[in-house]
């Protein structure tokens, strides 16, 4: 009964979705206020609608129901309660209702704060939003209702897939997700600015908050499956350049591109057309995402089962979304374009490298996922591009864009004379690049030029991104401080230094080693000695395990002791690696145990991974940044004496 | 700047940003596509040589071949009409079964053995990756129509 609740929810969301996209698209286009006002009580009615059924999912798999499909595949009796939880959204429909939850979840936000847009604006874009929803839910009823009844119902069911079964896993996903959908807030913006014709710095101001928070979100999303993957999946690396992974990457570059000029828009009235351009991008690339994960086409860990249908609708969405986007920009974008002019050395300027050098970094991203589609369709060779060539090739855009982030953040706006930013700029310039030597050659031993320039732009980033949050510190007590917005903004580039800091040292002195150990034995890597102390089976609630105990020492010193293990998962049989590591600030020591080799040994990979820790430390203070960004005062303000006025307005005629 | 001039600035830096990354790419690009061959071909002969290139199938059950104590493997992996003797030195993935589908990179040494430097099992139950999918479908059809597929007769090496 319940799972049929759920269904029928989602068509009465979807009928609400209908109502929500076309009545108060109609009354804005009318200028019929009564129109517009169903809006805000479609989008509530459409989350609320949602939410049952979303609790309805949940509910079927807590209560073990094995009649329904979903349930049947995805989880299984003794799974943790945890875990049953997170199966809802483990594989395809549960996902794809997720999906379609944060969508009416971001649509709710939009229409909870926004009294301080103008009606008919706010219509349009919660009118796009429903768009939007109409596509999703239809995806789902059409091609996969997550409620199907299996009959007769199972017994008991095939369990969640081992590598999924793990805390960091269970949040990735919404994380992730909420990202993602939320630059479909952007793309409603710039639709509703395309429609209306209107577009001013009061409309970038607008978009500015809900773009960042997306972004937050999609940054945290993206490290942690970073995170999970390189513990998880126990082979220790942290990027792998997959499909699924880059199809999360692209859209957070142009996102990062998109914040950057919806500065300028807003500051300085410029760039409108790009930034419209950018919105556009940043939900198409979304979207193609989810095409590449759904449609299974590509070769990845994340891909699901393949099906055709569902490829196709969502690429006919894609297709709609992409194509009628671009025709109202090519429609209205051109009128909206101001004549402000800026200085050649301006932040407007760094901030326009920015954007092209990003762009140029997601124009390579793209080509190394699609390429070979397109080659196995010209010609139907296989091929597969190889994680070195993405390597090589993102060093091209990315090294210029740090250096020139350091230098941009001291530019000041319209123009800049020279002198006075050269002075500026002269000493941290010094100190990095006397850091870009040291850190290398004393910390680790050894330098190349890479190295020196890897570390040198990641001193250059954060020394820069200290001298603004070190005067707003001081500045503490009395004259008025440096606003929010600056602190965030350098909060957010000190991640970005760190980040490049513990990519350079890592991917250089990391050291990865397969090698044999039995108990009793000792072997050593980096320095350091691992020795087996022994063998022994314990027992998890759906798994049982080998656990191996090793002890890490260096020169003779007692330094931790670490337990990996090999489990077996009981309903799937699938064998599970589970890394044991010892964690620090300055390096990671990293056992995952192999294989069995015959006289007792085991095959261990043992690895030594330098300031690894400072890669996912960079992107939470990027999205820390992004956070402190969104707290400026100027976003709440002019809320408060908005959401005053229309209390005085509506008290008025009462 | 002129509105004019900025815009020219900006279509000149974007400009040169693609002609030297599209340069640079294509450069590198050669270096780095791998190509699949199918099994069928490698036993033809049909491969890149002198460079890396990947090939998938099935692992052949009762192939699978390890030195005590030592981390080298050996391996037969079938397309269901040929298949390839493979050596790789590491860690198998946990997925890696005989009978079940394996992806390994690497190149053919002159006694037709198959150096593996990487060696990828399917990820999960539902799973195989699509080209190996391909190539398995293709070489079961021919086997059901019992028709001659043009390449070499391999089932008399296999058994």
């Amino acid at each position: 009964m319940i799972p049929e609740i759920g269904q029928f929810a989602l068509i009465l969301a979807l009928s609400l979705a209908i109502c929500q996209a076309v009545v108060p698209l109609v009354g804005a286009h009318r200028g019929d206020t009564g129109m517009m006002r169903v809006a805000r009580t479609a989008a509530t009615g459409q989350f609320l609608f949602i939410a049952v059924s979303f609790a309805c999912l949940i509910w079927a798999f807590l209560s073990d129901e094995f009649s329904v499909l979903y349930v049947a595949n995805h989880s299984q009796l003794s799974l943790p309660t945890l875990y049953k939880v997170s199966a809802v959204w483990g594989a395809h429909e549960g996902s794809l209702l997720m999906w379609i939850l944060i969508l009416a979840a971001w649509t709710l936000a939009v229409a909870s704060f926004s009294s301080d847009l103008p009606e008919a604006f706010a219509a349009r874009v919660i009118g796009v939003l429903g768009l939007l929803s109409v596509g999703f839910l239809l995806f789902a009823i059409l091609t996969s209702n997550p409620f199907e009844r299996l009959v007769p119902a199972a017994a008991d069911g095939g369990d969640l897939n081992p590598l999924l079964q793990d805390p960091g896993l269970a949040i990735h996903p919404p994380l992730l997700y909420i990202g993602y959908v939320g630059f479909s807030v952007a793309f409603a913006f710039a639709i509703a600015a395309m429609l209306s014709g209107d577009l001013d710095r009061t409309w970038a101001r607008w978009t500015r908050p809900w773009t960042t928070l997306a972004w937050m979100f999609l940054t945290l999303g993206i490290a942690l499956g970073s995170w999970w993957a390189y513990y998880e999946l126990g082979w220790g690396g942290w990027w792998f350049w997959d499909a699924v992974e880059n199809a999360s990457f692209m859209p957070w570059l142009i996102g990062t591109a998109l914040i950057h000029s919806l500065a300028v828009t807003e500051k300085r009235g410029l760039f409108k057309s790009w930034t419209l351009l950018l919105a556009i991008t940043a939900f198409s690339l979304s979207l193609l995402g989810t095409f590449l994960v759904r449609s299974g086409i590509i070769v990845s860990v994340h891909a699901f089962a393949t099906d055709p249908t569902r490829g196709f609708f969502i690429l006919t969405f894609l297709a709609i979304v992409v194509v009628g986007a671009l025709v109202l920009y090519a429609w209205r974008a051109p009128a909206l374009d101001s004549d402000v002019g800026f200085g050649l050395l301006s932040r407007e300027t760094f901030l326009l490298l920015n954007n092209v050098l990003l762009v140029v970094a997601t124009a390579l991203v793209l080509i190394g996922t699609l390429s070979p589609l397109v080659i196995e369709m010209a010609t139907g060779g296989k091929i597969s591009i190889g994680p070195p060539w993405f390597n090589a090739a993102f060093l091209v855009p990315t090294i210029p864009l740090v250096i020139l982030v350091g230098m941009g953040m001291h530019t000041a706006w319209r123009t800049q004379s020279a002198s006075p930013w050269l002075r500026t700029l002269r000493f941290p310039a010094i100190a990095a690049l006397v850091l870009g030597v040291v850190i290398p050659l004393f910390v680790y031993g050894r330098a190349s030029i890479l190295l020196v320039v890897g570390c040198a732009a990641a001193a250059w980033i954060v020394i820069m991104a200290l001298i603004p949050i070190v005067r707003a510190l001081r500045r503490e007590r009395g004259a008025a401080g440096i606003t929010r917005s600056v602190v965030g903004m350098s909060v957010a580039h000190l991640g970005v230094g760190l980040f490049v800091l513990g990519v350079t040292v890592v991917s250089a002195f990391g050291v990865e080693s397969d090698r044999a150990l039995s108990p009793g034995e000792s072997i050593e890597v980096a320095g350091y000695e691992f020795e087996m102390k022994g063998l022994s089976n314990v027992k998890g609630p759906n798994f049982s395990a080998i656990e191996a105990e090793i002890e890490i020492r260096k020169d003779a010193a007692y330094v931790a002791t670490v337990r990996p293990q090999k489990r077996q998962y009981l309903v799937q049989q699938s064998l599970m690696t589970e890394a044991g590591i010892h964690a620090g600030l300055d390096k990671d020591l990293f056992v995952a145990l192999g294989d069995q080799l015959g006289n007792g040994s085991w095959s261990v990979r043992i690895q030594y991974k330098p300031l690894i820790r400072f890669i996912w430390l960079g992107a939470l203070v990027m999205a820390l940044g992004g956070l402190i960004a969104i707290s400026d005062r100027r976003y709440r303000v002019r809320e408060r004496k908005e959401a005053k006025a229309a209390g005085a307005a509506a008290e008025a005629p009462a | 700047m002129k509105p004019r001039q900025q815009r020219m600035l900006a279509v000149g830096l974007a400009a040169l940003g693609i002609a030297i990354a599209a340069g640079l790419t294509l450069r590198a690009f050669q270096d780095n596509m791998m190509f699949f061959v199918e099994i069928s071909d490698v036993a033809a002969g049909n491969y890149p040589k002198e460079r890396n290139f990947r090939i998938g199938g099935l692992v052949v059950s009762g192939s699978l071949q390890r030195q005590e104590g030592s981390l080298d493997v050996s391996f037969d992996v079938t397309d269901t009409a040929c298949s390839v003797p493979v050596v790789y030195t590491g860690v198998l993935p946990d997925l890696f079964r005989e009978g079940q589908g394996v992806v390994a990179h690497g190149r053919l040494d002159n006694d037709g053995v198959f150096k593996a430097d990487k060696i990828m099992a399917k990820h999960d139950e539902d799973y195989m990756a699509p080209e190996v999918a391909d190539s398995l479908a293709k070489h079961v059809q021919d086997k059901a129509k019992a028709v001659p597929t043009g390449g070499p007769e391999c089932e008399s090496n296999d058994s």
